[in-house]
C-alpha cells in the first residue's frame, strides 16, 4: 500500500438495506493530484465521498485519508479535509462574508475577517460580500461554497459534483478554481457525471460502476483501452458552447457586439484542428473494460 | 475535541440567533396564536367560565405560556430541517468541530427565542389586566419551569427536524402539543369534565405544570404540584434527549 497516498481505499463496501451500493472499492489518490471518480447517477460516488469525509460508515473494508483511518481516527480526518457537497452548502440568510467568517471561526483561525476578505477577493465576490446569499446566482453560490471549503487550507478537498446545475460560464469559473487549487498543492477528489469535466481536470480517472471501480488510469491510459480509432476528416464546427460563450462574453462583462465576435472567432479556414482524428467510439460496452 | 465544544456552540448559536433577528416574524407568528387564544378566552368565553379565580386572565396565563412554547419549538424542527436539506449540516459534520455543538446551538436558539416570545405574551397579559404578587423567587421558579419545559419539547422537536421528509412534516408534530393544554386544567377546572376525560386531564403533564405555575403566580402553596411538574419536565427532557441522540447517531453513521 502506498503510504504516501493522500487517500487509500481498500475493498470498501456499503449497503443500504438490500441495496449493495459499494461492493468492494479500491483506489489510491496521489498527493497533490486531481482524481476524478466518474459514474452515472446512483453509482455510489456520493457514498464514497461521504465515507471518506466521515459522514457515513462503511460496512467493510478500510479507507484512510491523509494517513488517518476514517473509522478510528475520524477527528484527524476531519482536520485534513474539506467537503464541498452536491448542493452548495451555504447559509442563505447570512451574507457571503458572514458565511466565510462563520467557517473561519469554526476552524479556530486567528483572523476570520481577513481570511474572509481574501477569499471574497479571490473568488470575485467582494462586491456581493454584504448581500444575503439567497440573492446570489447559482455560480456565485458555488464559488462561495468552494471558498468556504478552502478556509484553513486543508490538504485535501472533496468536491461532489461541483458543477451540476451550473451554466457553462459558471462551470468554467469553477474549473478554474479547481485547477488553481491543484496548482497550490491541494489534493482534489472530484466526482462527476460529466465526462468532459473529468477530461479537463483530472490527472487520474476512475470509473465507478455497479459498486466497483472498473477502470482507473490517466486519460491517455483510458483512451488506449479502446482499439485504435479510425481517422476521419471532419470540418471543425463551433460547438454550441463556443457560440454561447462568444455571444455572452466569457466573463459576462466584456460582451461584445455579438455578430462581430462570432465572425472574428470563426475564420473561414479552420485548419489545424480539422486534421486531428476524432474518435468514433466503436460499439463497446463498459463491461469490456474489465 | 471537547475543548472546543463551548466555543463552537457559541459560534453556531450566534449564527442561528442571527437567523432569528433577521426574521423576527418567527417570533411574532409564535406569539400570535397564544395571544389570540388569550383574547378569545378572556373577552369571549371567559365570562361564562367559572374558574373560581378573581381574574380569568390570571387563571389562563400559565396554560397560554405552555401553548406559546409548544408553537415556538416547531421552528427548531423547521430550522434543523432546512440545515439538513441545504447540506450545511453535512458541511459542519465534516469539519473539525465538536459535532454535537450543531444540535446544541439549535436547542439554545430555541430557548432564547421562546423566552423572548414568552416575554411578549406576558407583556400582553399585563396589558389585559394580569397582576401577580409573586416575588423574585416565584418568578425565577416560573422561569425555571418554563425553561425546562422548553428544553424538553425542543429536544423532542429535534427528532422530526432530523428525520422529516418535508417542511410540513417537520412542523406538524407540534399540533397535538398545542392542543394538549385544552384537555387540562389550563382553561377550565378539571372538576366539570366527564370521568375518562377528567382522568386523562388530571394525569397529563400540562395540568401539573399549569397548577404549579398558577400556584406560584397566586402565591398559593404549590406543594406536590411543583414536584410533579419538575418530574414531568425532567422525564420528558431525558426521554426526548435520548431519542434525539439515537436519531442523530443514526443520521451520521
Amino acid at each position: 500500500m502506498a503510504t504516501d497516498a493522500a487517500i487509500s481505499v481498500r475493498d470498501l463496501q456499503k449497503s443500504y438495506k438490500a441495496l449493495h451500493v459499494l461492493r468492494g472499492v479500491d483506489f489510491d489518490v496521489a498527493r497533490g493530484s486531481i482524481f476524478a471518480l466518474l459514474g452515472s447517477n446512483g453509482a455510489g460516488k456520493t457514498t464514497v465521498v461521504n465515507i471518506l469525509s466521515t459522514l457515513l460508515k462503511g460496512d467493510a473494508g478500510t479507507a484512510s485519508v491523509n494517513g488517518f483511518d476514517v473509522a478510528t481516527e475520524a477527528a484527524h480526518v476531519r482536520e485534513s479535509i474539506s467537503l464541498t457537497g452536491q448542493f452548495a452548502a451555504v447559509d442563505e440568510i447570512l451574507s457571503g462574508r458572514e458565511n466565510l467568517v462563520l467557517v473561519a471561526r469554526l476552524r479556530h483561525l486567528k483572523n476570520p475577517g481577513s481570511v474572509a476578505d481574501d477569499l471574497l477577493d479571490r473568488f470575485s465576490l467582494t462586491e456581493a460580500a454584504g448581500r444575503k446569499v439567497s440573492t446570489y446566482s447559482g455560480g456565485m453560490r458555488r464559488r462561495l461554497d468552494i471558498a468556504m471549503s478552502l478556509i484553513g487550507n486543508p490538504p485535501l478537498i472533496f468536491l461532489d459534483e461541483p458543477t451540476t446545475g451550473l451554466d457553462p460560464e459558471a462551470r468554467i469559473e469553477v474549473w478554474q478554481a479547481i485547477k488553481e487549487l491543484a496548482r497550490s498543492g491541494t489534493t482534489v477528489l472530484l466526482t462527476t457525471q460529466y465526462l468532459d469535466e473529468a477530461e479537463q481536470l483530472a490527472d487520474r480517472i476512475a470509473i465507478l460502476h455497479e459498486g466497483r471501480i472498473i477502470v482507473n488510469g490517466s486519460l491517455a491510459e483510458l483512451k488506449q483501452l479502446l482499439p485504435p480509432v479510425e481517422v476521419e476528416y471532419v470540418e471543425k464546427q463551433p460547438t454550441l458552447e463556443d457560440v454561447f460563450l462568444a455571444l455572452v462574453g466569457r466573463n459576462g462583462k466584456d460582451a461584445k457586439p455579438a455578430m462581430a465576435t462570432v465572425a472574428a472567432q470563426t475564420p473561414p479556414a479552420q485548419t489545424p484542428s480539422a486534421q486531428t482524428p476524432s474518435a468514433t467510439p466503436p460499439a463497446q460496452t463498459t463491461k469490456e473494460f474489465r | 475535541m471537547k475543548t472546543h465544544f463551548f466555543g463552537d456552540t457559541a459560534v453556531l448559536l450566534g449564527r442561528s440567533l442571527r437567523h432569528i433577528t433577521r426574521s423576527m416574524d418567527t417570533i411574532i407568528t409564535t406569539t400570535i396564536m397564544p395571544i389570540a387564544f388569550m383574547l378569545l378566552f378572556v373577552y369571549v368565553f371567559g365570562g361564562a367560565i367559572n374558574s373560581g379565580s378573581d381574574s380569568y386572565v390570571k387563571y389562563l396565563l400559565p396554560g397560554i405560556l405552555l401553548i406559546t412554547i409548544a408553537s415556538g419549538i416547531s421552528y427548531t424542527a423547521y430550522r434543523l430541517f432546512l440545515d439538513m436539506q441545504s447540506g450545511i449540516f453535512e458541511r459542519f459534520q465534516s469539519m473539525p468541530i465538536a459535532r454535537s455543538s450543531v444540535l446544541w446551538a439549535h436547542v439554545l436558539t430555541s430557548l432564547v427565542a421562546n423566552l423572548i416570545s414568552l416575554g411578549v405574551v406576558v407583556l400582553v397579559a399585563l396589558l389585559m389586566g394580569f397582576r401577580s404578587g409573586a416575588g423574585v423567587l416565584e418568578w425565577l421558579a416560573v422561569t425555571g419551569i418554563l425553561t425546562l419545559f422548553t428544553l424538553a419539547l425542543t429536544w423532542m422537536a429535534v427528532i422530526p427536524g432530523l428525520t422529516a421528509k418535508s417542511i410540513d412534516g417537520a412542523s406538524a408534530f407540534s399540533y397535538p402539543l398545542i392542543l394538549l393544554p385544552f384537555i387540562s386544567s389550563a382553561f377550565v377546572p378539571t372538576g366539570t369534565m366527564p370521568g375518562p376525560v377528567r382522568a386523562f386531564a388530571e394525569n397529563q403533564p400540562v395540568t401539573s405544570i399549569v397548577n404549579a405555575i398558577r400556584g406560584l403566580f397566586t402565591q398559593q402553596p404549590v406543594g406536590s404540584d411543583i414536584w410533579m411538574a419538575l418530574a414531568w419536565c425532567v422525564g420528558i427532557l431525558v426521554v426526548a434527549y435520548f431519542f434525539a441522540m439515537v436519531t442523530y447517531r443514526r443520521r451520521i453513521s
